[in-house]
């Protein structure tokens, strides 16, 4: 397997820029997952990786090697599209041994790895029937079969779950994890649903207009996100704005100690960022601070208060047993453990 | 059979096979006076004279042919490719090549031919089979690469892009992948070519300068000359391609054959 790095690599539309300047250093047998929104650029990106579009500027390296003018079908990395794209006119086996057709392997072979990979995808005995014949999730199964079956040394997945229900989406999951453990294979997928990338990747890329935004794994996201920007796009949280005095952070509500911040940092103007589910209503040792509830919401499985935080509003996940008897309308004692704080 | 098609294969009738009885008639006639409705005898005279060797008329049959076919292959070779670039890609001065490959459909061919005459006495064209197939590509190129570029414009890209990322080469790409879905739209265009060349009277007989006799040429001598039963007989060789196209690609434009390749029961 090969490990992949894109250094500096741009491209535009007309005037539109679709992809900025962009690095990006995937290992060898990672799972990765591009996440952005729609129209940031994910497809592009896949499509320059594949060799379906050329960079205006930068360089693809698979391992060491400059793969800026090799064309796409000399590439050891294999694209599935967005809407599976099975050939019409052919039938699931001749889709799935379109590859290896190209590539003149020895019939009796293509056979064997046909059979295999359809008892792989749990669609033994359907070899025969035309791509009009199958279900959405079938389809996708098959677009991912006639990728593997090439055992490529990258495999690039464009939405590959983004067509399926619920149910269907779970097993497709599976299957890629499955795939993925099973021949180490390097694979990039796409995505616009964070919760997707969480389930999935070893690590996330996340992607805005063109730009990389983050690249870490998944629980960075959530614990240690760049900015408030990414930090919304995984989940709720709650900002505020202040400067660093020492090992605290001055607000209008007072000073929040962090160990993130230290005397030569002073001055410097930041957003304090906090998840609702990490606030502990009450008293504690280090920043408690006596808030007005707005609202107080039962929700099921937890309890949702909102809190007015100097100007705005925060949110405060607590347990289904309420810790403690608030009620809409008091002032209570909130704690905002310095260890749950994060800078941006 | 739906109302549709029960319309549709009675408005053929009327408009094709109707007009065709009274060519019939004529082909078999052996004397026909004024004012009986029918033949007073029948002859197979007509037939014998479009059969003999010496009548030009076999000639004709294969300058036809040769010149139709010819026209086809290369408009298709012309007009698919540049009717997939059209019909698929965006390209700088893409409007020019537009232009410049559809002008001859806007500018009467008549016009373009009187002024190409003076190139084709230089370069020993005129009156040559070849000029003639050179002449005749004026209208169809245009053609095909219109109804070409219509196909392409209605086949995702993607499907090349998929074939590419798994591993095929840009021509088993188009001959696995794209070829079969703009099979049937290009047997149309090619079919619909060989007619416009087939039926050519005017071109034919300005490059050809009556040395190159086609069908139309023999026919329009023959109706001039009043013999109606040679006529009728001429007509029903000269019609056959252009029923059995009519047939052929009613199946392809209805996809009443299977896909590509399916001529079924024809
Ligand atoms: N061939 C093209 N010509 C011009 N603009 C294009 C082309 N392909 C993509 N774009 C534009 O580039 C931008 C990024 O497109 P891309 O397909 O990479 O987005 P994406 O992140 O995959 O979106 P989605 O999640 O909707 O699939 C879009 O604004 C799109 O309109
Ligand atoms: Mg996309």
């Amino acid at each position: 397997m090969i490990d992949l790095r894109l250094k500096g690599v741009s491209k535009s539309y007309g005037k539109n820029t679709v992809v900025k300047s962009l690095d990006m250093k995937i290992a060898s047998g990672e799972l990765i997952a591009l996440l952005g929104p729609s129209g940031c650029g994910k497809t592009t990106i896949l499509k320059i990786i594949a060799g379906l579009q050329q960079p205006d500027e930068g360089t693809v390296f698979f391992g060491s090697q400059v793969m800026n003018s090799v064309p796409a079908e000399k590439r050891e990395a294999v694209m599935v599209f967005q809407n599976y794209l099975l050939f019409p006119f052919m039938t699931v086996e001749e889709n799935i041994a379109f590859g290896l057709k190209m590539r003149r392997t020895d019939k009796a072979v293509i056979k064997e790895r046909v059979n295999e990979i359809l008892a792989l995808i749990r669609m033994e005995g359907m070899g025969r029937r035309k791509p009009s014949e199958l279900s959405g999730g079938q389809k996708q199964r098959v677009a991912l079969a006639r990728a593997l079956v090439l055992r490529p040394q990258l495999l690039l997945l464009d939405e590959p779950l983004s067509n399926l229900d619920a149910h269907l989406r779970d097993e497709m999951r599976e299957l890629i994890l499955r795939v993925h453990r099973e021949f180490q294979v390097t694979t990039v997928f796409v995505t616009h649903d964070q919760e997707e990338a969480v389930l999935l990747a070893d690590r996330i890329a996340l992607i805005f207009e063109g730009n990389l935004h983050q690249f870490a794994p998944v629980r960075d996201f959530y614990e240690r996100p760049q900015s408030e920007r990414v930090a919304s796009f995984f989940g709720n949280s709650n900002f505020l704005k202040g400067f660093c005095s020492g090992q605290a952070v001055e607000t209008e509500l007072g000073a929040f100690k962090t160990p993130l911040t230290g005397e030569n940092e002073s001055g410097r103007t930041v957003s304090l960022m906090i998840r609702p589910e990490h606030i502990i209503p009450g008293k504690g040792e280090d920043n408690s601070f006596l808030c007005p509830i707005r609202s107080k919401i039962y929700m099921g499985s937890f309890i949702r208060y909102r809190i007015e935080v100097g100007e705005g509003l925060w949110d405060v996940i607590d347990g289904p047993e309420a810790r403690k008897g608030y009620e809409e309308g008091e002032s209570a004692w909130f704690t905002f453990p310095p260890h749950m704080i994060w800078l941006v | 059979m739906t109302v549709l098609k029960r319309i549709i294969l009675l408005g053929l009738v009327i408009g094709v096979i109707l007009p065709m009885i009274p060519l019939f008639v004529w082909a078999f006639s052996g004397s026909w006076f004024y004012p009986s409705l029918l033949p007073q005898s029948l002859s197979l005279r007509s037939w014998s004279y479009v059969f003999h060797p010496g009548s030009r008329i076999l000639e004709a049959l294969f300058n036809s042919f040769f010149i139709a076919a010819s026209v086809t292959i290369l408009s298709l070779i012309v007009g698919v490719p540049a009717g997939k670039a059209i019909g698929m890609y965006r390209f700088k001065g893409k409007t020019i090549v537009e232009i410049i490959l559809l002008s001859p459909a806007l500018i009467p061919s008549m016009t373009v031919t009187m002024g190409m005459q003076v190139l084709f006495i230089r370069y020993g064209l005129s009156e040559t089979l070849m000029g003639v197939i050179l002449v005749h590509l004026i209208p169809t190129i245009p053609y095909m690469t219109v109804s070409m570029s219509a196909v392409f414009s209605h086949f995702d890209i993607s499907f090349e892009e998929q074939a590419r990322s798994l591993g095929a080469k840009s021509l088993s790409t188009f001959r696995h992948v794209t070829l079969p879905a703009v099979f049937p739209g290009m047997v149309v265009g090619a079919m619909f070519s060989f007619l416009i060349s087939w039926g050519q009277y005017v071109l034919t007989l300005m490059v050809g300068g009556g040395r190159i006799v086609t069908l139309p040429l023999l026919l329009y001598s023959f109706a001039v000359s009043g013999d109606n039963s040679l006529v009728g007989a001429l007509s029903l060789v000269f019609i056959i391609p252009s029923l059995v196209i009519l047939v052929l690609s009613s199946r392809f434009l209805t996809g009443e054959s299977s896909g590509m390749g399916g001529f079924g029961g024809v």
